[in-house]
């Protein structure tokens, strides 16, 4: 095929894409310009937005609020003062790790094994199981927030404290500890059927005849699973990961709600109580905040396309 | 639809068990997590307070029902789903349909509708209270073109605020699985319709769309999904009791911090009904749109 040129239509139809493109990504690239302005810098063009500003003297606060995409003077002081000078946001941002990751790679695994009870041998039990994970998954947090609370309080989860036990060279084992003691908000989390959802979808449409063949060879149930499932499912667990992960790396309510020792809350939830104070170190916790899922984005833009390509309709 | 029979004659009945099997960790987590407890929250929703436990009947219900906090929040609610999700299902598709064509810069583009979920939801409220702000950048750009500043926040303009902010949010990965689904459509059918001489509407509407049809759903649904946590934002936005912006979650959040089990239970209960019914008019939708093109 010849390399056409393009039409002056598919031009005009590129810029205008183009520009809406870029309407979405602007709130990202002012995030981040904003992060290398000097506090007082801020003060000056978002004071308006807070009435009782205060701290630093002689600011002048202008009455509008600015927006300004290329700072006066450049510096990175906010990010020392977030990641060198006060050691608190790296804690809450290991907590986010510490909750995140494992909520991400339990469910994920949970998802493997269920989707596939869901997508072998079905029937009508399953059907009406399926349909009930459904509504379960559209409940909004704020009512599924509701039986959890409950269910943590009845077991005493809400109160924890962080006891690391191990000691030496089993120091790595505390993370197990550490993951216990924030099981109120962990065990739910990786229980929430969402991934169950879209895997059961992907692996419904694996032919049979696939399966077939590794009957032939003598595979059992177990590594039909392992051997021909779960490759089969690799892009679509990613893309379903990297969901699950943003999802659970955004949370605020359910630690607000769940844990009541705020010792152990992600940075999420410091970054949603952000005020007067600290505006100036709110963005630049911001985009240290963003920089996992921005990596994850440039491993596995392609997966989320690629993986999700299979998961259209509700009962597949 | 067809149902597929796959495996069920050749099934044996240890295999079956096994796959049975793997279903029991994640009902029994359920269970223990979500069902159990949903029960309890049933039971609290017709008692009259924790203590006594009296039976009282529907009365929770219909002094929620006479709730002014609830009546606005449940209308503010419906009026935002009922604009935000259909607006992100069709918007979103016309964007996949126009990145279907030969342009140039498609991947980037693509990278650059997808960026909203990358950044974390609360510090990107910040940029958005500056936009919209009384004094903010909105309102600057208004009062250039001579027209009168609005308080974006504080009145009931501020549901457009909320789902631009929601349609900004969740667009790009509709746009994903829209532009993968128009990838998926066989391209023989298509090649058919050009040798007959079908235009590109005909085409659009009477082959695209049909093939579409569970994607469609599929993406409305996750978008009804997403906009109950667009509350996150609203939140963020104008914190606990916005005068225009009184939402669901903000009943159920105020609720309960006052933890006012019954009035909680009841609103949940309630919630939980009118989703069971919408999802129910989706399935029968999916079986009515999807049958003809599955196979």
């Amino acid at each position: 095929m010849k390399k056409e040129k393009y039409r002056p239509i598919d031009i005009a139809i590129a810029v205008f894409v183009f520009l809406c493109a870029v309407l979405f990504i602007l709130p990202t690239v002012l995030t981040i310009a904003n992060s290398f302005m000097t506090s007082k810098e801020i003060s000056a063009n978002y004071g308006a937005m807070f009435n009782n500003m205060s701290g630093e003297e002689n600011v002048f606060i202008s009455k509008d609020v600015n927006l300004k995409f290329i700072p006066d003077k450049v510096t990175i002081s906010q990010y020392k003062s977030v990641l060198i000078l006060n050691s608190d946001y790296l804690m809450k941002f290991w907590n986010s790790v510490i909750l995140t990751v494992p909520i991400t790679l339990f469910q994920l695994m949970l998802a493997v094994v269920t989707s596939y009870g869901f997508a072998r041998y079905p029937g009508k039990i399953k059907s009406i199981i399926f349909f009930a994970y459904i509504i379960l998954m559209l409940m909004p947090y704020q009512v599924t927030l509701v039986p959890n609370y409950l269910v943590a309080d009845h077991f005493g989860m809400l109160e924890t404290s962080e006891k690391l036990i191990f000691k030496g060279a089993a120091a790595p084992l505390n993370v197990f500890c550490m993951m216990w003691s924030r099981r109120a908000v962990l065990l739910p989390s990786i229980f929430s059927p969402f991934s169950i959802f879209l895997l059961t979808k992907v692996m419904r449409r694996i032919p049979i005849s696939y399966v077939e063949a590794a009957k032939l060879d003598g595979a059992g149930e177990f590594q039909i699973m392992t051997k021909i499932y779960l490759p089969l499912c690799k892009s679509a667990l990613v893309s379903i990961g990297m969901l699950v992960f943003i999802d659970y790396w955004n949370m605020v309510e359910q630690p607000l709600v769940l844990m009541k020792n705020s010792e152990m809350h992600p940075l999420s939830v410091f970054l949603s109580q952000v005020n007067t104070g600290d505006v100036g170190l709110a963005f630049a916790v911001g985009v240290v905040y963003m920089i996992p899922t921005i990596l994850m984005f440039l491993y596995g833009e392609d997966y989320l396309v690629e993986g999700i390509t299979y998961a259209g309709g509700i009962k597949g | 639809m067809i149902r597929r029979r796959s495996g069920n004659q050749c099934g044996r009945r240890r295999e079956r068990l096994f796959s049975n099997a793997c279903l029991v960790p994640s009902i029994i987590g359920v269970l223990i997590f979500f069902i159990i407890p949903f029960i309890i929250v049933v039971y609290y929703s017709t008692i009259n307070n924790a203590i006594s436990k009296e039976y009282v009947g529907t009365e929770n219900y219909s002094k929620l029902m006479d709730n002014m906090a609830f009546k606005t929040a449940a209308k503010n609610t419906a009026i935002f789903t009922g604009i935000a999700v259909p607006l992100a299902t069709v918007l979103s598709l016309m964007l996949a349909v126009l990145l279907e064509r030969r342009i140039p810069g498609k991947s980037l583009v693509r990278t650059f509708f997808l960026s909203p979920l990358m950044v974390p939801t609360a510090s990107v409220v910040l940029v958005w209270q500056v936009l919209f702000h009384n004094h903010g950048t909105v309102n600057q750009i208004v009062e250039m073109f001579g027209g009168e500043p609005v308080d974006w926040l504080k009145t009931s303009k501020g549901q457009v605020v909320i789902i631009l902010m929601f349609l900004w949010k969740n667009m790009g990965y509709n746009m994903i699985l829209y532009m993968s689904a128009l990838c998926s459509i066989p391209k023989d059918i298509i090649e058919v319709a050009d040798l007959e001489g079908a235009s590109t509407f005909y085409k659009f509407v009477h082959i695209k769309l049909r093939y579409l049809s569970p994607t469609i759903l599929f993406v409305f649904i996750l978008s009804l999904i997403n906009s109950f946590k667009i509350f996150r934002e609203v939140y963020l936005l104008t914190g606990n009791y916005p005068a225009k912006l009184y939402m669901l979650q903000h009943f159920m959040n105020n609720t309960f911090q006052s933890l006012d089990y019954q009035k909680l239970s009841a609103a949940a209960v309630l919630f939980s009904l009118v989703m069971i019914v919408v999802i129910a008019v989706l399935l029968i939708a999916e079986s009515f749109f999807g049958k003809d093109v599955e196979n």
